[in-house]
Order: C-alpha cells, then structure tokens, then sequence
C-alpha cells in the first residue's frame, strides 16, 4: 500500500505569552492509502495540534510531513493553500458551512480556488452532493437543513476535488446519537469506496468505526493498534437521510 | 486568467451579498462616499464652468488682435515703472498706420462714460468709444442696421455716432433710430448704425452699452477717463501675430525714439496674455477648491476603512473557512477590496445622481453641463477610495492564520 502521510519526528512548539507549550514532543508516523484511522486523545494531549498539520493548516516547528512522497513542513501560506485545496477535505465538528450560500454553491467553493470552470464545478459539484444524498436540497441555505444534513454538505465539500484524505474533526460532535451513527456509515461507506479518512475524536464509539486507533497523549503517541473486532454496522440507504 | 474571473466572480457575489446583509450600515457607510463625490463633482463642475465663461468671452476678444497699451496685462510688473510711462497718443498710430505692413487694420481706441440721451430717454453712464473707420475690421463685430462711419467721417470728425445694441434698445424702442440725433453728453450726433449684439466681457462688462464716435472729434468734445489711447492691431492673418507684433514695436520704438538697451515703454497686449493670467488663477481656484471638497471624500474613505476592519472580524470564521479548503491570500485580499471598491462604487453611482439636478443649479450662474470627464473621474475616484481604504482590512484578512480564524467564534 503507498504511503500517503509520512510523519517524521513531528515536533510543534508554541508561545503563549512567556511559557512554551510543547504541544507535540517528536511524532513518528506512518497512514497508507485507503486507511481508516481514528486519531484519539484527551483535550490538551496534542490531537488538534495533530489535526492542524495533518491538514496542513499549520507547519511543525522541526520534523519531516511528507504528504503523498512532498514535503509540506517548509511549505509557504500560499502553497499549503494549494495542498489544503487539491488533497485535504475538512469536515468540522460545527459544520463550517457558509451561511449565506446554497448548498450547491458551498460545495462548488473549492473547486473555484482551484481553478475549475463553471461548467465542471456544477458537475462535479452535484456529484458530490448526489454521493451524500442531498440532490433535491441543491438549492437550500444552510439553516433550511438539519444538523445532520449539513454535515453531509460538509462532506461533499470535502470530497468534491477528490482529495488524498478526508480529515474529520469530530464530526458527529454536534449531532444526535441517531444523526450520527448515520454520518459514521457514511464514512465507512466512503471508505468503501476507495477514500483514506482520519477521524479526530475522544468518542470511543466513533473511533470504533476506525481500523486502527492512535493515542496521543501528552505530544506523543502513546498507542497505536489495529482494530481486529471491528464493530459491524449496517449501511442505512442514502437516499433516506 | 479564468480563475481570477472567477473569484472576481465570487468576490462580487459576496461582496453584494455581505452588503444586503448589512443594509443599514451599508447606507450609511456609503454615505461619507456620497457626499465626497456629490461635492467633489459640483466643485469639477464649477470649476469647468467658470473656465468655459472666460474661454467663451476671451472668444470675443480676437486672438489675431494686439493692443498696443500703456499697461501690459497680467501681474508682476512695477506698478510706479509703468504708471511713469508717457502715454500713448493719436500720433503713435498714425506712424503704425504709416509704417506697418504685415497688418489688416490699426484703430486707436479711447473712451469715457456720458449719459446718452434721445428727446426725454436718458441712458446713463454708456461707454464713449473715440475711433476710426477701420474699427469695424480690427474688432470684428457686425453692424446690425445703417452703417459704421466711413474714413471720411472719422478723419474729419464729423458728429455722427454708432449705437451699441443695448443703448438702441434702451433709446428706440420702437423707431429706427437711423439718421436721428441723439446726444452724447451735451453734444449732438447722428446715428449711423446699430452694431449687433455682442454680449458681455467675463461678465462685468457689457459690450452692446457703448456708442462709437469718431476719435477725431471725440478728442474736442470729451476728455478720456485714461489719458492717452490704446491702439488695436489686427494681424493680417493669425500665423502672423508673433511676426507682427515684433514689427510693430520696433516701429513704437522708433517713434518713442529709445535706445537700443532701454526697455520697452509700452506694452503690447494680446489674448494669450489673459489665457495665461486665468490660467495661474483658475489653476489655483481649482487645487484649492477640489483640495478642500477632496477632505470629505478623504473623511468617507476612513468611514469605509472603519466598517471594513468591522465586517472583517465579524467574518473571520468565514475567512478560515475558505482558507482551510484552499482560498490562498490573494483571494481573500480580493473578495475585502472589491467588497469596499463595491461599496465606494455605489457610493459613488448615488452621489453623481445627486450632483446631476444641483450640477443644473450651477448651471443657471455658469455656461456649464457636468462634463462627462468628471463623471468619469468621480467614478474612477470613488472606486480608487474603496481600494485604498479597503487595502489595510483586506490585508489583515488575507493575513490572518487558518487555525486562529477556524477557532473564532
């Protein structure tokens, strides 16, 4: 299997007014094409830290990120905007959807910085959309849809430039049990479907999706294992959400 | 080049989206840009209405023409030098008259105020204009009715007279006041002509309330309100007017018998000289002017700049949103600067509405339209604000880290 991110003795330091907090003390570590992991920990252990460069939302102070065979740790603004474009699709605990754009237009964003025309951009916008079953709300805003419906948008969002990994941030955290168990056979269903995904979350029962589970604890990983009992679940028709 | 259609795109779209978001505060952002524009466009258009007066009554004074004066025209000059000058006399156009060639006609001019006076119709105060038969010719006005006085006439100071249009009104309402006898201050003359109507001089000065006798008698029966006369040469073309008027002088300085080192005691005027004057003058009304105007757009501008650095912090979330999936500085600069360009823009727009009907108004003191020079500066001006008081908040935006803006709530 190849190797999409390539973590190499990650450290990452911040200042907050004059004490240093060492929020990840030399992370090693290695996630494949097509994985599904589950990247855990409590507050403070580091897994946002984690998320954030992952995601390359931020750079590590020392250390190597290879991100599909590039190295992404001495990358510019500009260019890690270019990397979170085409191989990086967010989902957040909240959403993060634009309040004042339909659902179609939300979904399009990504392709617009990266350049797509209009014509591909409705395509594969609606493609997107289709995938997470949201078709006939196309033309909805944001606060026309429940809790669980916009996660979906956000998840078309993400997947609409077909990127190398999905990076999820607690994404059922604002939702119902019910809501989502759904969103979480979504995942597996796109995990299914070829895609690598990361899930951040403290939620046992969300991680137990995973194949493989990090711990973090204190900036450094303190378990990683694969998932041999994984639980069974039973897909719920898309159409239906 | 399609993506930055594209975010211009998606710029304006949420430029125009963020703006009916926010009507009221919107309106009165935009208001500071309104009222820069509305008085910097009627301070333009003023200023290009004043220009057009004076270029429309320069128009009546012949650039082809020189006026050979004991006071130039124009400032800067030793007010005792020239006022010590001898004057000018009938005897200095006789030698132009004489020696002159590169010219079509030489008139003395001289004048004084007289009430002028018809059986029991008095006009007071009409310009008595003391000429020669050619001032038809060297002026370049148009007789109405009659004649002008001939070369006879004038060398023989015969008391006959030409009405300015105003004072034949004034005196013959009704008749024809051709071959009738009016008088010019206690003297009697008989009406030749009638000139046609020729206006005003910037405004001051009509030129239609004047009557012209001839300066040979002029001499005997009034006194000049300046001593001495002026002189007015018409070039024989206006290729000429340079060539001419070194001729001229150096016959001036024959009959003033001057040394070839002594300065000149006369002056020889022509239009250019006034053009120039006005132009210093009208130059400075008009820096002045658009400088103090400019402040209240300046004032708008920081208005703008204010609700800027405003609805950038309300949208941080927004900005780390469309950074985490990919908008790199450059869009986010964008989107801010077109959103305040936007706003400036129909600032702008509403404000030359406003300026148009008030622009009408000036009209009624001044020849002027608002150019449409000026709407298009004021366009240009407007969105240049929006630009530049939006660059600072677009900037921090562009700037602000992913992370930090994903976070705030």
């Amino acid at each position: 299997m190849s190797v999409v991110i390539r973590f190499r003795d990650i450290t990452k330091m911040y200042q907050m007014g004059m004490e240093e907090v060492h929020a990840l003390r030399g992370v090693t570590l290695e996630i494949s094409r097509n994985e599904y992991v589950a990247i855990m920990g409590p507050s403070g252990s580091g897994k946002s830290t984690m998320m954030n460069i992952i995601g390359c939302l931020d750079t590590p102070t020392s250390g190597l990120y290879e991100l599909n065979g590039v190295n992404v740790s001495e990358m510019n603004d500009n260019q890690l905007a270019r990397i979170r474009n085409k191989e990086i699709g967010f989902v957040f605990q909240t959403f993060n959807l634009l309040a004042r754009s339909d659902v179609l237009h939300n979904v399009e964003l990504p392709l617009i910085y990266g350049g797509y025309n209009s014509a591909e951009r409705k395509k594969h916008a609606m493609e997107a959309i289709e995938k997470v079953g949201l078709t006939d709300r196309s033309h909805h805003k944001p606060n026309e849809l429940s809790g669980g419906q916009r996660q979906r948008v956000a998840i078309a969002r993400a997947l609409v430039t077909g990127p190398s990994i999905l990076l999820a941030d607690e994404p059922t955290g604002n939702l119902d049990s019910k809501t989502g168990a759904e969103i979480m056979d979504l995942f597996d269903l796109l995990h299914e479907q070829g895609n690598t995904i990361i899930l951040v979350t403290h939620e046992e029962d969300i991680a137990a999706h995973a194949h493989r589970r990090v711990r973090i604890r204190d900036g450094h990983i303190e378990s990683d294992e694969l998932v041999t009992e994984r639980r069974i679940v039973s897909h719920t028709p898309m159409t239906t959400a | 080049m399609r993506i930055y259609l594209d975010e211009t795109k998606e710029g304006l779209l949420i430029a125009f989206a963020a703006i009916r978001a926010n009507k009221m505060r919107s309106v009165l952002t935009t208001l500071g840009i309104v009222i820069g524009i509305v008085s910097v466009t009627l301070m333009g258009t003023a200023i290009e209405g004043l220009s057009r007066a004076f270029n429309k009554s320069i128009a009546a004074v012949g650039a082809d023409v020189l006026y050979v004066q004991k006071w130039p025209w124009g400032g800067g000059h030793d007010w005792w030098e020239i006022r010590n000058r001898p004057d000018l006399t009938i005897r200095h156009a006789k030698a132009l008259e004489r020696n002159a060639e590169i010219v079509r006609s030489i008139s003395p001019i001289t004048g004084t105020a007289r009430n002028v006076t018809y059986q029991s119709k008095v006009i007071e105060n009409v310009i008595v204009v003391g000429t020669d038969a050619d001032f038809l010719e060297t002026s370049n006005v148009n007789v109405w009715l009659g004649r002008f006085m001939t070369a006879l006439e004038a060398e023989g100071g015969r008391p006959v007279c030409v009405l300015g249009s105003e004072v034949a009104e004034g005196l013959f309402p009704v008749e024809n006041p051709i071959g009738k006898t009016v008088k010019v201050g206690n003297y009697p003359y008989r009406v030749l002509g009638v000139l046609e109507k020729q206006g005003n001089f910037l405004g001051m000065q009509s030129l239609d309330n004047r009557v012209y006798v001839p300066i040979n008698r002029f001499f005997k029966e009034f006194q000049s309100f300046r001593r001495g006369i002026e002189i007015w040469v018409k070039s024989s073309s206006l290729e000429q007017v340079e060539e001419t008027k070194e001729e001229i002088r150096g016959i001036m300085r024959k009959a003033r018998r001057l040394e070839p080192k002594e300065k000149d005691d006369f002056a020889i005027n022509q239009q250019e000289i006034l053009v120039q004057t006005f132009n210093q003058i009208g130059g400075v009304i008009a820096a002045v002017g658009l400088f103090i105007t400019g402040l209240s757009l300046f004032v708008g501008g920081i208005g703008i700049m204010n609700i800027m650095f405003v609805s950038v912090t309300e949208r941080t979330k927004e900005i780390g949103i469309r950074k985490a999936i990919g908008a790199p500085k450059r869009s986010i600069l964008l989107q801010f600067l077109l959103e305040s360009a936007v706003i400036c823009l129909i600032g702008g727009i509403i404000g030359l509405i406003i300026a148009f009907p008030l622009s009408l108004i000036i009209d009624q003191v001044l020849p002027t339209a608002m150019p449409l020079s000026v709407v298009g500066i004021a366009l240009v001006i407007s969105v240049l604000v929006g630009v530049v008081s939006g660059f600072l908040p677009a900037y921090r935006a562009s700037r602000l880290d992913p992370v930090d803006a994903l976070r705030y709530e």
